[in-house]
């Protein structure tokens, strides 16, 4: 991307001032390398939000941004419904609520390298993963509908997990307002079968090992030492929020006209916040967030199952769950007064800095933990929430590293079967039904998530505390 | 085969998109871009070729315009696919008024055996197009979110 189309306000801030039916500018959070590597697909993406009704501040883009539906992947806008605000099923994207949760395991590298083999046999039987993989539970309407209206809280109801998991997942792990009521019969016959499994393309439940700090005095406070193995879970609302997207997705673009609102892009399909079907896209999107939520709470608990065959009487403990697309209703200040806001995010990580009192009191000083997939054989990240991120992107920092490539490159250019020797000799164990799905998640098929991270922490959205690289990789 | 002919035959392909892929069914006939594009949506997930036929599948759909009717024919071959755990190998499909009826044959996922590489979570606007080209073949085309 050329960076002469650009204001360039610091070195990791980057504006587009409105112009024609933009009523917001569009802000793109990058250095100068990431935003030349840019598409230029980005841009005109991140200028079509900045046009949407009731847009406030700006349309932004995460240093991760690349070419989405609609909104960029790693687009963050808010949306005020006192300001004819909508709500967009595109700007949160068809995997509603996917995201990240990461677990404690108390153990060390030393402790975990003579049990990896045993350990990584264990996660892939018993955590489904891969296409057609079904879970052991299924739902009738009855606890369907609990699952869409509680959550997480659900889970624990049905014994997947301790009481004390609530409190280190967004929304104390049940997301308000849902209305099962509005989830089609549709959606729920795609997710009847489907708690408890990790999907696929990139989704994965990941064994990792601290490998540096960056920030000690945060690091103690989320638990984290160097050399210490964690697992990461990354994966969303199945087929249940496909569904919803699907559906929604084109209900959106074929009423836009009825609410006297121009689609640049009908991928931007939205309703006003305050219409019927905003409302019901609202209350089924909020479903699928509890969807997603239940969905990590019973992985975790397979999880702590399989671990336990290994490493008996351990316990794994949450340090955050994070979930990366999503619509929330959340209070902001904006020009000095507070505002209610639905901030969608589409590909990028709630970001709350200290002080936020929507925080457990545990990261009160901290910031929420903010936590950062890389792709299979790279990796992750840990960051925390600032407070200056509030005013830089209604609290928002990047999910993760973003293709360079295409999947159908990766499979030309890479073999499964090789890819899995090369990783074995990094001492990174790969599990999956499928070779050629490893092929197209290949590593190098991703962009440098440490250069995504890098901007990230640069600019203020969230600051760095840890990275973790893979050790046990179970991909979906 | 002449190249004329050949390239008047019934055929699909992937096109590039970031983080996706593209479907893109190519035929002399408007059904037959759409059974192509199915072709090429299947062919995302597993290699259709070795697939067998044992189960079949009618499907039907309505819409305003051809490429409305194109993505709610994809979205629901891959709710069929979702909810009944089939790969399809072949498509019948008959379009008429904006009407689309179609049988859908295939057969039952094995994860060791197919070697999926990703499941679909929906058809997308995004390079959605239908339309007929100057040599009067028909092109069905979107990007399936992955």
């Amino acid at each position: 991307m050329d960076t002469n189309q650009f204001n360039q306000r610091d070195e990791t801030c980057w504006e587009i001032r409105p112009t024609g039916a933009m009523r917001v500018p569009a802000i793109i959070y990058a250095d100068a390398q990431l935003l030349q590597e840019l598409d230029q697909k980005v841009y005109e993406q991140i200028t079509n939000v900045a046009t949407l009704p009731g847009i406030v501040e700006a349309a932004y883009a995460m240093p991760d941004a690349h070419w989405g539906y609609g909104f960029p992947i790693g687009g963050v806008a808010a949306f005020d419904p006192e300001q004819g605000g909508v709500v967009s099923a595109g700007g949160v994207g068809f995997d509603i609520s996917c995201g990240v949760r990461t677990l404690h395991t108390g153990l060390n590298i030393a402790e975990l390298r003579p049990r990896k083999q045993a350990l990584a046999d264990a996660l892939y039987r018993t955590v489904p993963a891969g296409v057609g993989s079904r879970g052991k539970i299924h739902l009738n309407h009855k606890s369907m509908q609990g699952m869409l209206t509680g959550g997480a809280q659900w889970a624990l109801d049905q014994g997947f997990g301790d009481e004390q998991d609530l409190e280190r997942i967004e929304e104390h792990g049940c997301m308000a307002g849902a209305e099962p009521h509005y989830v089609s019969p549709r959606a729920r016959e795609r997710q009847k079968d489907e708690m408890g499994t990790l999907g696929s393309g990139n989704h994965y439940l990941e064994v990792q090992r601290v490998t540096e700090i960056f920030d000690q005095t945060v690091a103690n406070i989320f638990g984290l030492r160097v050399d210490d193995v964690v697992i990461s879970i990354h994966c969303g609302s199945r087929g249940l929020g496909h569904q919803i997207g699907t559906e929604f997705l084109k209900d959106m673009a074929m009423s836009a006209a009825q609410y006297h609102i121009v689609l640049p892009d009908r991928e931007l399909a939205c309703a006003p916040l305050t219409s019927p079907l905003g409302k019901h896209y609202l209350g089924a999107m909020r479903a699928a967030i509890n969807c997603a939520l239940a969905n990590r709470q019973i992985i975790t608990h397979l999880t702590r199952q399989a671990v336990a065959t290994v490493f008996p009487g351990i316990q794994l403990d949450l340090l955050y769950d994070v979930s990366h697309n999503t619509c929330k209703l959340e209070q902001h200040t904006v020009n000095g007064q507070q505002k209610n806001l639905f901030v969608h995010r589409k590909g990028a990580t709630r970001a709350f800095g200290p002080g936020h009192p929507d925080l457990p009191a545990v990261f009160k000083d901290t910031g929420q933990p903010v936590l950062i997939g890389g792709s299979m054989g790279t990796s992750s990240y840990v960051l925390c929430g600032t407070k200056a991120s509030e005013q830089l992107a209604f609290s928002s920092a990047c999910h993760g590293a973003g293709r360079a490539m295409s999947r159908s490159q990766a499979s030309k250019r890479w073999q499964g079967k090789t890819l899995v020797d090369a990783l074995a000799a990094q001492g990174i164990i790969i599990r999956s039904p499928s070779l050629r799905g490893v092929a197209e998640e290949a590593p190098a098929a991703y962009k440098d998530v440490s250069a995504v991270v890098d901007v990230a922490d640069r600019a203020g959205l969230a600051r760095k505390v840890a990275k973790l690289e893979p050790v046990i990789c179970i991909k979906g | 085969m002449p190249l004329n002919s050949q390239l008047r035959t019934p055929h699909w392909e992937h096109f590039e998109h970031d983080a996706d892929i593209g479907i893109r069914g190519i035929a002399p006939t408007l059904a037959q871009a759409f059974e192509q594009a199915a072709v090429a949506m299947t062919a995302v997930m597993t290699n259709p070729e070795p697939l067998t036929e044992s189960n079949a599948v009618v499907i039907t759909c309505n819409a305003s315009d051809n490429e409305l009717l194109l993505m709610d024919w994809i979205n629901e071959l891959i709710y069929q696919t979702a909810v009944h755990h089939l790969l399809f190998k072949r498509y019948q499909v008959e379009i008429a008024d904006s009407k689309l009826s179609a049988i859908a044959f295939g057969e039952t996922v094995d994860q060791q055996k197919h070697q999926i590489a990703v499941e679909i979570k929906g058809a997308t606007f995004t390079e959605l197009h239908v339309y007929q080209q100057p040599d009067g073949m028909w092109v069905a085309q979107c990007v399936v979110d992955v």
